[in-house]
């Protein structure tokens, strides 16, 4: 081709430019109309009513609820990637398009009322909100802050709606691991769950290479690592027990198997799902565990659920959903 | 294809350097081109890198582990993958080719990442094929770079080449950023974007660099039958002089801590908003651009080897400012100094190695070359990691200060040694 001319290769190049060009362009405005606006309230008449599962699905983003097994589903509610609720309040997670990744945490009412909104750098991962509806803790992936490069580091909040306090990162609370004081630069927290009383919460930790699960305590704002291998814990709705996900394999193809730990004898089951589980569990009740599974076809997620003692198997509650949460 | 029939031919060689040495200010026709063309291909990947993680775990459902995964699976591969490239691109003088193989790699992988979906297997293999054409494209053209102006001004070339190399790193984000905005994250928009930009860039490749280097061994024969210079692998390790340019590159490479390193104390000692993390590479990647040509200059004037040791010299001092209570002022100086390092020794390295090489061996001796360093530095990172948790933060800071400066001081006395002429023509 080095044997065209100066100007016939920039003519070459001209084409190109407005071929390729003209091509990009094409794409994007296409896709900006397909683009679908992100509906950020909930319509009026969608509101959090028990019992119900909700649910965020995953076509349009929404959170939806089944009223019952035999009708469509009702999906009204506001875009959330991570949607969770309990007593008078809901907590949305939502995106906000471009880079750096950024997104809302949004607090809502019982009638999905925006009551509060706050802005973090990150993508949402975990939601929580404690059963009276008063405390709420969420997870937010960082990018760039690892020193393994481009890997994930996580940054949990906690919000205390009864002071209005916020903390933005739970990295500094004091740490206990094997009975001593615990510091490194590395301790990474995520996948809150509340107690009853709004004061005892547990967590995930991961420092070093190792994941703990820890008891925290609110209002002495100290954390103790109880027991190795735990992550994204979910207390039961009785406070006895937790169904977690434990790293079964090193690798990368299907690491984690979902378990349950009662508090009371310290044991572990695993719980009779046998695909690799990446979700914090949610109780639908006091023996039954939803949890979000990857499609067959790696688009999206289906919500399934399984007994909490390890018996059963498990079964398809909601096609093409994530997010489950059981409102009283 | 045409442009293969023509690798012989070169009716469209450089022009001869210009007589006289320093009167040259031109700076070769094909550092320009490939200058072009690796500016528009670093909008095209920088692109992609941008968008990845979120893509591959917001867009597509994976946990941040499979992406460690994947994204770490490659890393070592595309070493072995440089060295074949730079065998390859030395056989017969097929350098323009094996880039331009590279660069259409890479550009197409977008089309794979765009058609994989979720299906990992899919991802793995896009992936793999944008780190393979990247590994085999990289020594070619370096070679290209070397080849193509008096080796006086290589400095100069090298630094008008990375230059432009980086101003398309720093605009590859943020045309990602815009095609993200405007479609409210459609991430395929982007792969397509980064497609045709990446085609673009072999366009220019195909039409703007000559189709062999300026090598008198190469000729005809090339295309017709394999030149009987055969040149083997480990070839230029016999040549001393190349044996202790690649030495001191390896030792000094095994002292760096890696950026991602830097960043994080820089996050950490600052206690930084999240939100500002990307920027501290941008910075780094503005002064490296803007240092770049006057860092090649100075090479030109006073030898290679003395920015090359000083750029690795301004790292130390990196160190150093890291050491201290860090003030904002303080973070914009660790930034200009990694900017300085990287000004001072990337190209710089090239430019003191290509003249070493014998034509015929250029890809080569650079692909081991830069294997080396890269090799040494993942060997650095690793080690510093390592040292970060077993001993602390500032015990390992310590200790990459120590290692860098022996490391200096080896690498100092062993290429000050002028047993070879570093200007064969002067």
């Amino acid at each position: 081709m080095n044997a065209l001319s100066p100007r016939a290769r920039l003519a070459v190049v001209l084409l190109a430019v407005l071929l390729l060009g003209g091509g990009s362009l094409g794409y994007v405005l296409r896709a900006r109309q397909q683009a679908a606006p992100q509906q950020t309230t909930a319509d009026a008449s969608f509101t959090l009513a028990g019992p119900r599962l909700y649910y965020r699905d995953g076509d349009t983003g929404r959170v939806a609820y089944q009223a019952d097994p035999t009708t469509a589903p009702v999906i009204g509610g506001p875009s959330c990637e991570r949607f969770h609720a309990a007593g008078d309040t809901a907590l949305c997670l939502q995106r906000r398009p471009g880079l750096p990744a950024t997104a809302d945490a949004v607090v809502l009412d019982r009638q999905l009322r925006e009551t509060q909104r706050i802005a973090l750098p990150g993508i949402p991962n975990r939601a929580r909100v404690s059963a009276s509806g008063r405390i709420l803790a969420w997870t937010m992936f960082a990018t760039g802050d690892s020193y393994a490069t481009s890997a994930f580091s996580t940054r949990t909040s906690i919000l205390n709606l009864n002071t209005g306090y916020l903390i933005k990162s739970m990295e500094q609370i004091p740490l206990t691991i094997d009975g001593t004081r615990y510091h490194a630069p590395d301790v990474n927290y995520w996948g809150v769950t509340f107690a009853a009383d709004d004061n005892r919460f547990y967590a995930t930790v991961a420092t070093k290479g190792r994941t703990y699960l820890v008891q925290g305590d609110l209002a002495a704002w100290t954390a103790t690592a109880l027991r190795e291998n735990v992550e994204c814990p979910s207390l039961s709705p009785d406070n006895t027990r937790i169904a977690f996900k434990k790293r079964v394999t090193d690798g990368p193809d299907s690491p984690w198997r979902l378990y349950l730990l009662d508090l009371r004898t310290m044991t572990e089951r695993p719980l009779a799902e046998p695909h690799s589980v990446d979700d914090q569990a949610a109780w639908l009740d006091d023996n039954t565990i939803g949890y979000a599974l990857p499609t067959p076809d790696g688009h999206g997620t289906d919500l399934w659920s399984v007994p909490a003692d390890g018996t059963g198997t498990p079964r398809l509650t909601v096609p093409g959903a994530s997010s489950p949460v059981a409102v009283l | 294809m045409t442009y293969l029939a023509t690798t012989g031919r070169r009716d469209d060689a450089p022009a001869p350097p210009p007589t006289g040495g320093g009167a040259g200010r031109r700076i070769p026709a094909t550092v320009l081109a490939l200058g072009t063309v690796s500016l528009v291909t670093d909008v095209s990947s920088e692109m992609v890198t941008a968008v990845l993680p979120l893509y591959l775990v917001l867009g597509l459902g994976l946990s941040p582990l499979q992406f460690g995964f994947l994204d770490g699976l490659f890393n070592a591969a595309s070493a072995v993958v440089r060295l074949i490239g730079g065998h390859a691109a030395d056989r017969g003088g097929r350098h323009k080719r094996i880039a331009g193989i590279g660069y259409l790699l890479s550009a197409c992988s977008r089309l794979g990442l765009l058609l994989a979906g979720g299906a990992t297997a899919g991802l793995a293999t896009a992936l793999a094929a944008d780190r393979v054409g990247k590994g085999i494209r990289t020594a070619p053209r370096d070679a290209l770079i070397s080849l193509s102006g008096p080796p006086e001004t290589l400095g100069r070339s090298f630094g008008v080449h990375r230059a432009m190399d980086t101003t398309g790193a720093l605009l590859g984000p943020l045309v990602a950023f815009t095609v993200l905005w405007a479609t409210a994250d459609a991430y395929d928009a982007v792969f397509v974007v980064s497609f045709c930009i990446g085609l673009l860039g072999v366009l220019v490749l195909l039409l703007y660099v000559p189709g062999g280097p300026a090598l008198p061994t190469v000729s005809l024969s090339a295309v017709s039958r394999p030149t009987p210079v055969r040149t083997k692998a480990l070839a230029p390790l016999r040549d001393p002089a190349f044996r202790r340019i690649l030495a001191v590159a390896a030792l000094l490479g095994a002292a760096t801590i890696g950026d991602s390193f830097v960043f994080l104390l820089l996050q950490r000692g600052l206690d930084l908003a999240p939100g500002w993390f990307p920027l501290l590479p941008l910075g780094v990647a503005a002064s490296y651009l803007l240092l770049a040509i006057p860092a090649g200059r100075i090479a030109d004037r006073f030898g290679r080897r003395l920015p090359f040791l000083c750029g690795h010299l301004a790292l130390l001092g990196g160190y150093v400012v890291l050491l201290t209570p860090l003030t904002p002022a303080a973070v914009v100086l660790v930034l200009v100094l990694l900017g300085v390092f990287y000004a001072a020794t990337d190209g710089v390295l090239m430019a003191l190695a290509g003249p070493v090489l014998p034509a015929v061996g250029r890809a080569g001796g650079l692909a081991l070359l830069q294997t080396g360093q890269a090799l040494t530095r993942l060997l650095g990172t690793a080690g510093f990691g390592a040292a970060w948790t077993l001993w602390g933060q500032r015990p390992a800071l310590y200790a990459a200060l120590t290692l860098l400066a022996v490391a200096l001081t080896c690498g100092w006395a062993l290429l000050r040694n002028p047993s070879h002429p570093e200007r064969p023509t002067p």
